[in-house]
């Protein structure tokens, strides 16, 4: 029996897949999240990380910062479908406009004696975390980072007693004086 | 001009005030107060359906056969879900339609309370856009909106869910100076860049073809007259979609027919022998490609849409222009009389001399008979008798609807419904409902299967309440025509669930109803009965008992490229077995 995936023929053409940060300017207004969450989740594509905030209160404007991969065609078609919701005004691919600024941020919990509480302390000051809560057998650390840096700390800490990670998600920015619009000058 | 009421007679002042005469629904508790303003006006008039996927695919009908968006009004709950499917039928095809769907009271919502459902949760992906109103302030834009979302851009259905509490609440109703939406303005005009570069690859085709589509009808009159002018300009063979026929002439020498799945040879073949492709307001369906990697392997492509989203998402175009048809067409002839663009004569007239060898297969040629009723001439003599009259032609969906596509000749815009994306059993005679009502006093037929036409049938009682004399013309071959054909190509001919069991007598239905019942099982008496089914000015179903084991030619069967169809002759010629003819890929499609 033959096995297929999907009902269609494979693709004919094996296209690589990138990782590509999308920035999406929408109006804050309720359901505005279920629509472009329902969109990747009823095409099929994936999100990697979603990030979202009213940035602009007064004109009701939120920013969504979403990271997903896909071929070049995909992602020129969630970009267009993205586009195509009523409450997007704009959607703009940071990958593709340069290397965008991409960081986030994490709070990491390590509980431990000894040895293990020492090599904590030493790992989170060479990362440039911050101690944010500290009791006599734990500590609370924020790292803001690359999400490759932000993995590596996770990696590290997961040696030394990590009990609970809480992380933001990607914010993201291109470089240079240009701004992307959305908020009022 | 702002004056005080209530949230329900809002809806119905903003219905008048958009132009509505007429609307479609079905009472129920959460819309109470709205069928209550409804009873104290007479500007809008109400139809009763009798279910609510009837009232959105009547909507549909509406809209389709006038151009105007069409307006459902429903109640919370079974209501909403009922309307469903329509709702995702008018969004496959891009149908504008404004649905309004009472709700619980606003405290009461997300309490499980009586006949509550999350409309606008569930509707969310079979909608354009969707609202629910929370507040009365909103109401007026919210509704006026609507009609803005679903008309502009890529139409489609828009919800607006009320709840009841704010039906009854009074509020100031403004018409707003203008309905747009704040920031959502869909791309009309076409890149001139584009379309300049689109002209010169035209310019310099040897084997051009024109494939349209349904954005031609949804883009107005206007771009049909436009087509045909550019169409006669160049002198390049056109082909069209399901959903685009009638936006040029069917009987005109440069239109191939229909293409794709069930198109003809002679426009599949085109297509896939074509140098150029300009794409006019159609999407690369699967019922049009085929095998994707197979596609007109050596055209260059020029794709028109005003929907950026469909443009290089399945099948890769070299030209894209983003826009409305008729603003892009307007362009295209423009351009193309200034630069006084000539098409290549010579290279046009072998292409042509192709073209008239592929056609000379006679692809929807059949063996006739004396006996029994062959579907395909029940449907050539359908047309003949009706072809001089004002007709709008709906379907169901199955080989009733291919074969209609096939031999009925649609020389206007707006005069063919039928469920193209959705493909939706059951909305053939909801949709005549609608297309009746928008023209009084044309010949509107529904072109019907045994086994579709069961699924919306209650809607004959529509009819008769308003008095709307549609014609229902069944292709009665007792078998769901189209599995059974499947079953045959894909399953070894293991007719499972498809025959058409316990079929009631459809003449005493139409009786029952009201209507008129007329039955023909032989092929000389069909002219007269038709006639008598035409001049009947009242509802009239005709069973029209037709061959069970005609088939629908030429097919592209699943996996296989334009050049490797089937045609009607097929098995007569080469002797195969029908069930050899797909491989195992293939049979994994649907």
């Amino acid at each position: 029996m033959l096995q297929m995936k999907t009902h269609y023929p494979d693709a004919t053409r094996v296209e690589p897949s990138h990782r590509h940060t999308l920035a999406i300017i929408v109006d804050n207004e309720p359901g505005v999240l279920a629509r472009i969450a329902g969109l990747f989740s009823g095409r099929g594509y994936n999100i990697e990380s979603l990030t979202v905030t009213e940035t602009e209160h007064e004109a009701h404007i939120s920013r969504i910062t979403i990271v997903t991969t896909g071929t070049d065609s995909i992602i020129q078609q969630i970009k267009s479908q993205l586009e195509r919701l009523v409450p997007v005004h704009r959607v703009v691919d940071l990958t593709l406009t340069g290397e965008a600024v991409e960081r986030e941020l994490c709070l990491v919990k390590v509980v431990g004696k000894g040895d293990h509480r020492v090599e904590a302390m030493r790992l989170a000051s060479a990362f440039g975390a911050r101690t944010l809560d500290a009791t006599l057998t734990s500590f609370v650390y924020e790292l803001t980072g690359t999400t490759d840096e932000v993995e590596r700390f996770i990696k590290l800490m997961t040696a030394v007693g990590l009990v609970e990670v809480s992380r933001t998600g990607v914010a993201a920015m291109a470089r240079g004086a240009e701004g992307m619009g959305g908020l009022s000058p | 001009m702002s004056e005080t009421m209530t949230g329900a007679e809002m809806v119905i002042r903003a219905l008048h005030d958009q132009g509505v005469e007429h609307i479609f629904g079905y009472p129920g508790g959460a819309v109470l107060p709205i069928y209550d303003a409804i009873f104290h006006q007479d500007k809008v008039q109400h139809i009763l359906v009798r279910h609510e996927q009837g009232a959105v695919h009547a909507a549909e009908g509406y809209a389709r056969s006038s151009g105007k968006p069409g307006v459902v009004l429903v109640t919370s709950g079974p209501g909403a879900t009922n309307a469903i499917t329509g709702l995702a039928d008018a969004m496959m095809d891009s149908i504008p339609l404004v649905c309004i769907t009472g709700q619980v009271p606003t405290h009461l919502i997300g309490s499980d309370a009586f006949q509550e459902c999350d409309t606008v949760g569930i509707t969310r992906h079979c909608t354009k856009h969707n609202y629910l109103v929370k507040s009365i302030e909103d109401l007026p834009r919210v509704l006026h909106e609507a009609f803005y979302v679903a008309q502009n851009g890529r139409p489609g259905p828009v919800v607006v869910d009320l709840p009841k509490d704010i039906q009854f609440k009074t509020g100031t109703y403004v018409r707003p100076l203008s309905n747009q939406h704040k920031t959502y303005r869909p791309t009309v005009k076409g890149d001139m860049d584009h379309i300049r570069a689109a002209i010169e690859l035209m310019a310099n085709a040897k084997r051009p073809v024109f494939y349209t589509g349904g954005g031609v009808i949804n883009s107005g009159v206007h771009a049909s007259t436009l087509l045909r002018e550019l169409v006669h300009l160049t002198g390049f063979p056109i082909t069209s979609t399901l959903m685009g026929l009638g936006a040029y002439p069917a009987s005109d020498k440069q239109f191939l027919g229909m293409l794709g799945m069930h198109g003809t040879y002679e426009a599949n073949l085109a297509m896939h022998e074509c140098d150029v492709m300009i794409n006019i307001g159609a999407r690369f369906d699967d019922r049009i490609t085929g095998r994707l990697d197979a596609f007109s392997p050596f055209s260059k492509r020029i794709h028109v849409d005003i929907d950026p989203s469909s443009i290089n998402k399945t099948v890769k175009v070299d030209i894209p222009i983003v826009g409305d048809c008729a603003h892009v067409l307007e362009d295209m002839v423009r351009l193309w009389r200034q630069s006084a663009q000539q098409s290549d004569k010579v290279a046009l007239q072998d292409w042509w001399g192709k073209i008239e060898g592929w056609r000379s297969r006679n692809c929807l040629g059949y063996r006739n008979s004396a006996e029994t009723i062959k579907p395909q001439y029940a449907l050539q003599r359908l047309y003949e008798l009706t072809k001089d009259r004002e007709t709008y032609i709906s379907t169901e969906v199955g080989q009733h609807q291919m074969w209609a596509a096939q031999y009925f000749k649609f020389e206007e815009p707006n005069r063919w419904m039928t469920s193209g994306g959705h493909g939706t059993m059951g909305y053939g005679l909801p949709a005549a409902v609608g297309a009746q009502l928008a023209h009084p006093n044309a010949l509107v037929i529904d072109i019907a299967g045994e086994a579709s036409i069961q699924m919306m049938l209650q809607e004959m009682s529509t009819a008769l309440q308003y008095n709307l004399p549609i014609k229902v013309f069944i292709l009665n071959n007792e078998y769901m025509g189209m599995v059974r054909q499947w079953q045959e190509l894909l399953h070894g001919g293991r007719y499972s669930q498809s025959y058409s069991e316990s079929l009631p007598d459809f003449v005493k239905l139409a009786e029952a109803y009201g209507g008129v019942g007329i039955r023909c099982d032989k092929p000389g008496e069909l002219d007269a009965k038709i006639l008598e089914m035409i001049n009947v000015n009242r509802p009239v179903i005709f069973d029209c008992l037709v061959d069970k084991q005609e088939n629908c030619f030429p097919m592209i069967p699943s996996g296989k490229a334009h050049n490797e169809m089937l045609l009607n002759d097929y098995l007569g010629e080469t002797g195969a077995d029908i069930s050899s003819v797909i491989d195992e890929k293939g049979k994994m499609l649907v």
